[in-house]
């Protein structure tokens, strides 16, 4: 147990953990009914869970879903994609530009997810060509998809802003009768188990790894260090299309101007907060997750404080920079020399442990 | 003296002579993709080109950006990024308004305010960077948030300056003898530019000589090119990322004044989007992200290529304004592709060396 602890302790998941656990105490001593599950009935007649938990869940699952995305390409890569958010429009703009065409069934709805997918993971290619390819910078490369790619979906829809009104899309938005448990919810905890699974199966998390921490040593290693830039980049991709398809699916409608507006610097910070380097190498998916939804739970505190929404990002940076101070390697060898300083038979304990180990 | 006693320079030593350097390469081809984009436009649209007062206006519209792009460019060329200077900006012309009309300010003391905000910001970034050794990316974004958010609590509605002083000050314009245009009844309209694009003109020329001649602008290069070296020579490089930041906010703080005396409105959306076409341009005018490379006059051209763009596509009739963002959006493809090739055949050639 002690060992186990210690383990814990080491990992990168200390801070965002202890994060998420502070906001949560805050919330219990501001207003304990913060946490209350209720059961409601919604527009559809389905009963269905409600709550500020159930909404920071729910609200988040876009954000978790790219942040996993982004986890990759910053491991891989040692940047991070900024054109997530403009490649997310064009996802979706594609999406209901199929759906608009046809009539609105389940292979139908597949059909424009797999589309979507295809552009996103094209943009995706595009981005990881310039990348690995090219050996450009990925803030620098994706800036031109972040400038160019919102007006492209503008410009999917012939310059409008068209709606698709079906109860199918409902489902994928909100909930699907008879589950309690909004449908985005579910989606995350999917994606998310497979891939860890593919993770756990393959050598996909080593290579990327690998990759980020020396591209050179990789390569010689016969690790291609071309293709899992790309291949990070098109994961990127599809996560991305995945985000655009439930966002898309909530709204009912497509705007171009602002679907997932500034997510790509949402998802950054989760994965930041999350404990991983942004200049790559060794990553943690569940930190990013548990990053995407420690920004969530702050915003949604926030707005139960009554904050104005406009205002709320300068109490968010405020938080931001705490966690990120506490984190920083100068302030945690700081806080250990002064642990030493006072404490000075800890400090035994853990040269005992590493010459056992 | 000296000159005389020095060896004549043989053959061999002029063959050796140092090539034209990364820096200088990137700034040439930015500059003349400038004068040949805007020559073109000239010789093919003519009309508004062709009129001294558009081109002027290229600055009048955007010395604001031109002067954040400048911070922007100290501090990639030390190998960092901010991208808090558009939100610092919106702040700035925010709190300024708010101080003149409803606190009853004096010009110099809203200008004193620009300022402190901005050393503020800087401050705070350049130590948390620096110091505490925290991603650029991160601290910039929560700067950015949080001058974002507090614009909007020091006043949600957009205001309009009514203080008569300073409304004096945005109207001041310089007239440009000898240079103008005639209207449509024939009369001579000179050439004027506004007060902002002094500031702007004035702040390229100083950083220009602040990264050209001073001891600290060539430690900038260094600490970007390679930070590991830079420290065995005895830089100390915390304190020069330090203060390329403190730099970077202070201009920022300026940007936001500038931009205020140029539209004399505080407004939560201003200079939206602003850092990343503050990159674009510092990227365009032959900056890398990855430090050590680049020129502020490059980053001067960059905001005008970057704005000359934009009147070409409006210029060729394509009005709807998606066209701009795209167009800007292939310009900043084809800048980062060359730049990527040219930097490439270069490492190359020495390589074969």
């Amino acid at each position: 147990m002690a060992k186990r602890f210690q383990r814990l302790r080491k990992s990168q998941l200390v801070i965002p953990l202890f994060a998420l656990l502070l906001l949560a105490l805050f919330n219990l001593i501001r207003d304990p009914s913060f946490f209350s599950f209720n059961i409601t009935v919604n527009n559809e007649g389905n009963s269905v869970l409600s709550g500020n938990i159930i909404s920071i869940l729910n609200s988040a699952s876009e954000l978790a879903i790219i942040s996993i995305g982004m986890t990759l390409v910053t491991a891989s890569s040692r940047g991070q994609d900024i054109s997530v958010g403009a490649v997310a429009a064009i996802a979706g703009s594609v999406f209901v530009r199929v759906l608009k065409e046809h009539t609105i069934n389940w292979p139908i709805i597949l059909l424009a997810f797999v589309c979507a997918c295809l552009v996103a993971v094209l943009c995706g290619a595009f981005n990881g060509t310039l990348v690995a390819g090219f050996g450009i910078q990925p803030m620098i490369a994706t800036l031109i998809l972040l400038t160019a790619g919102r007006p492209i979906a503008y410009w999917i829809n012939g310059g409008a802003t068209p709606t698709v009104e079906s109860p199918l899309l409902g489902y994928i938005g909100s909930f699907i009768p008879g589950v309690p448990i909004p449908t985005p919810l579910l989606i995350v905890i999917v994606f998310a188990i497979f891939v860890s699974l593919v993770l756990r199966l393959t050598n996909l998390g080593l290579y990327t790894q690998a990759v980020g921490i020396n591209e050179k040593s990789a390569r010689l290693n016969g690790i291609n260090a071309f293709g899992m830039k790309m291949l990070s980049f098109m994961i990127l991709g599809i996560c991305v299309s995945i985000a655009g398809c439930i966002g898309v699916s909530r709204m009912g409608l497509i705007n171009h101007e602002t679907l997932l507006l500034d997510i790509e610097m949402d998802a950054i910070l989760a994965v930041a907060i999350g404990g991983n380097a942004l200049s790559g190498g060794k990553f943690s998916i569940t930190g990013s997750v548990i990053g995407a939804y420690i920004i969530q739970a702050l915003t949604i505190t926030l707005y139960a404080m009554k904050v104005p929404s406009t205002a709320v990002k300068a109490y968010k940076a405020i938080v931001i920079i705490a966690i990120v101070v506490l984190g920083s390697p100068v302030v945690q060898s700081f806080f250990l020399r002064l642990r030493n300083k006072m404490f000075p038979k800890p400090a035994k304990v853990e040269e005992k442990q590493a010459y056992a180990e | 003296m000296r000159n005389k006693n020095k060896q004549p320079a043989d053959p061999q030593r002029i063959q050796l002579r140092e090539p034209i350097s990364n820096t200088n390469l990137l700034l040439i081809i930015t500059v003349c993709t400038f004068f040949g984009m805007y020559g073109m436009a000239m010789a093919v649209w003519g009309g508004g080109f062709l009129n001294p007062q558009q081109f002027l206006d290229l600055f009048n519209n955007n010395s604001f950006l031109i002067v954040i792009s400048c911070g922007l460019t100290i501090v990639m060329i030390a190998g960092g990024i901010d991208i808090s200077v558009g939100g610092i900006t919106a702040l700035v012309t925010m709190a300024c308004v708010v101080y003149l009309d409803d606190k009853g300010g004096s010009v110099a003391g809203s200008m004193a305010l620009a300022l402190a905000i901005g050393t503020a910001f800087g401050l705070v970034q350049g130590l948390l960077v620096s110091y505490l050794e925290i991603q650029p990316f991160i601290i910039s974004l929560a700067g950015m948030f949080f001058a974002r958010g507090m614009t909007t609590i020091v006043s949600v509605a957009p205001r309009t300056a009514e203080n008569e002083m300073f409304m004096a000050l945005k109207e001041f314009r310089i007239v440009i003898p000898g240079i103008g245009s005639y209207g449509k009844t024939g009369n001579f309209i000179p050439a004027r530019i506004e007060l902002g694009v002094v500031i702007a003109i004035a702040v390229v020329i100083l950083v220009f000589i602040l990264l050209k001649w001073t001891r600290f602008g060539r430690n900038l290069y260094a600490i970007g090119g390679n930070s590991q070296s830079a420290r065995m020579l005895g830089i100390n490089v915390k304190r020069t990322r330090f203060f390329s930041y403190l730099i970077c906010g202070v201009l920022s703080g300026i940007g936001g004044y500038v931009y205020l005396l140029h539209t004399g409105a505080g407004n939560a959306s201003n200079a939206s989007a602003s850092e990343m076409q503050a990159i674009a341009s510092a990227i365009i005018g032959g900056t890398l992200l990855t430090g050590g490379v680049g020129n502020v006059i490059g980053t001067l051209f960059g905001v005008l290529s970057l704005k000359t763009i934009n009147n070409i596509v409006i210029a060729s009739g394509l009005r709807e304004p998606y066209w701009q963002s795209i167009t800007t959006g292939m310009m900043l493809c084809f800048f980062i592709l060359l730049q990527s090739v040219i930097l490439r055949i270069r490492a190359g050639g020495t390589k074969r060396d």
